[in-house]
C-alpha cells in the first residue's frame, strides 16, 4: 500500500505483563496514519488512544541513544529509525527483541548483555591513570589509525545484533556480537594499553571461537557497524597473540601541544578572539 | 595462554594441515592421470592396483603424510564435534565427560590408525 493511501495503521503488539499474565499474548490497535510517521510514533499513538498501559523503553527519538531497538516485522530495528512506509503494508508488527528475556511489553532484560560488555572493559585501559584522571593533553593518535576501529566506535548498545544472532540464541555461553564487537573496538585503539587484561575473558570458551559467522548481526545493525567482522578480526589477533606474532603497540603517548611546535612559515596568525 | 585460545589455533592449523594432505592424497589417488607423481604410481594402471599400492606402501615418508593427516583430521573433526556438543549447553559434569570421551576416543583412533600405517609399511617392505 502506497503512502498516499494509507490512512489507518494497525499495530499488532506482544503484550506481556508478568503481575498479569503466565505468557505473551497479540493485541491488535488500530490508530490513524499521519506523513512522515515512524514506528515509534504510532506506539505513542496506541498509548494515548488505545492501551496506556503499553511499555516499552524510547529516548532521543533520532536513532542515537540506542533505547527503541524492537522486532518489528520479523527485523531487529529501532523503532525510531522505522518509518511505517517503509515496511511496505498497513499493518506494524511489533515484539521485543528476541534473546533477552521481558520485563514487560516491549522492554527487553538488556542487564545480562550489560554485564558481558562491562567484563570486557569497553573504555581505553592504560597504565598512567595519573595521566587518564588529569589529562595534561590529548594522546596522539593518526587518521589511519583512527580508522582502524571508528565503524566499531558507531555501535549505540541497542542490542539489534544480540536479538538477530543464531548464535546467541541457542548458545548459552556465547558473548554475543556487542560485547565482543566493543573488546575488539578497544583491542584496536592505538591509545588503549588493555589487550592483555581483556584476553583474560576473551581467550576462554565464552570468546569469539563461537561465532559461526553467521553476519545477521551485521545485516540489522541501525549504525552501520559490522559486529561480525570485528569478531573475525579479534580470532586473527587471537591466534597471532598465541603464535607470538600479534604486534603489541605501545598507548598513545601525549600529544604536543600547539605551543610546544614549531610554527610553519607563511600560515598566517589567527584572528584576535572577539570573546 | 588460555585454553580455547590454543585449541582454536591448533584447530586453524589442523584444517591448514589438512588441506594440504588431503589434497596430496586426491591428487595422487584420483588426478593420476592429469598430474604425475614418480614412484608413486609406477606400474601405471589405476592407483588402487596392487603393485601401485605396494609400490607406495614402501615408502615411508608416505606412511608419515597417513599418520600426520590421520592426527590432523581427529583433532580438527572431534574438536569441532565437541564445541557442537558444548553448544547444546550440557551440564557441568556432562561437558567434562563430552571432552574425556572425545580425548580417550581420538587418542584410540590415533594410536590404531598409526599402528595400521606402520604395519602397512611394514608389510609393503617385507614384499
Amino acid at each position: 500500500m502506497s503512502a498516499k493511501n494509507l490512512t489507518e495503521v494497525t499495530y499488532r503488539i506482544r503484550r506481556f505483563n508478568p503481575e498479569r499474565d503466565s505468557a505473551p499474548h497479540w493485541e491488535e490497535y488500530g490508530i490513524p496514519y499521519s506523513a512522515g510517521m515512524t514506528v515509534l510514533d504510532g506506539l505513542w499513538k496506541v498509548k494515548e488512544m488505545r492501551a496506556p498501559d503499553l511499555a516499552w523503553r524510547s529516548s532521543c527519538r533520532m536513532g542515537v541513544c540506542g533505547s527503541c531497538g524492537m522486532l518489528i516485522n520479523g527485523k531487529a530495528r529501532l523503532a525510531c529509525n522505522t518509518q511505517v512506509t517503509e515496511l511496505g503494508g498497513d499493518t506494524v508488527v511489533v515484539a521485543p527483541l528476541p534473546n533477552f528475556d521481558i520485563v514487560r511489553d516491549l522492554v527487553p532484560e538488556l542487564a545480562p548483555m550489560f554485564d558481558t560488555h562491562r567484563a570486557l572493559m569497553p573504555y581505553v585501559v592504560r597504565e598512567d591513570m595519573q595521566e587518564q584522571e588529569h589529562p595534561t593533553g590529548e594522546f596522539w593518535q593518526s587518521a589511519h589509525e583512527l580508522e582502524q576501529y571508528l565503524q566499531f566506535s558507531y555501535c549505540i548498545k541497542c542490542g539489534c545484533c544480540m536479538a538477530a544472532c543464531p548464535t546467541y540464541a541457542t548458545d548459552a555461553l556465547y558473548s554475543g556480537p556487542m560485547p565482543l564487537g566493543q573488546a575488539h573496538r578497544y583491542n584496536s585503539d592505538t591509545r588503549d594499553g588493555g589487550f592483555t587484561a581483556r584476553k583474560q575473558v576473551l581467550a576462554r570458551e565464552a570468546g569469539p571461537w563461537r561465532c559461526h559467522y553467521a553476519g545477521e548481526c551485521s545485516r540489522v545493525c541501525p549504525k552501520g557497524v559490522d559486529p561480525a567482522k570485528a569478531i573475525q578480526l579479534m580470532k586473527r589477533e587471537l591466534v597471532l597473540d598465541y603464535l607470538r606474532l600479534h604486534k603489541q603497540h605501545r598507548p598513545a603517548t601525549v600529544a604536543k601541544k600547539a605551543t610546544e611546535t614549531k610554527r610553519r612559515e607563511g600560515i598566517p596568525e589567527p584572528p584576535a578572539p572577539t570573546v | 595462554m588460555m585454553r580455547d585460545q590454543k585449541l582454536w589455533t591448533w584447530h586453524l592449523a589442523a584444517g591448514v594441515v589438512i588441506l594440504v594432505f588431503l589434497g596430496m592424497h586426491m591428487t595422487v589417488m584420483h588426478l593420476d592421470k592429469i598430474v604425475h607423481f614418480a614412484g608413486l604410481n609406477p606400474a601405471g594402471g589405476h592407483p588402487i592396483d596392487w603393485q601401485n599400492v605396494i609400490a607406495r606402501g614402501k615408502i615411508g615418508a608416505f606412511a608419515v603424510t597417513y599418520v600426520v593427516l590421520l592426527g590432523a583430521a581427529l583433532f580438527h573433526g572431534l574438536y569441532g564435534l565437541r564445541n557442537i556438543l558444548l553448544e547444546l549447553d550440557p551440564a557441568r559434569w556432562l561437558k567434562r565427560a563430552i571432552s574425556v570421551v572425545l580425548l580417550v576416543g581420538g587418542i584410540g583412533l590415533f594410536v590404531l590408525g598409526t599402528w595400521a600405517a606402520i604395519a602397512g609399511f611394514s608389510l609393503a617392505k617385507a614384499m
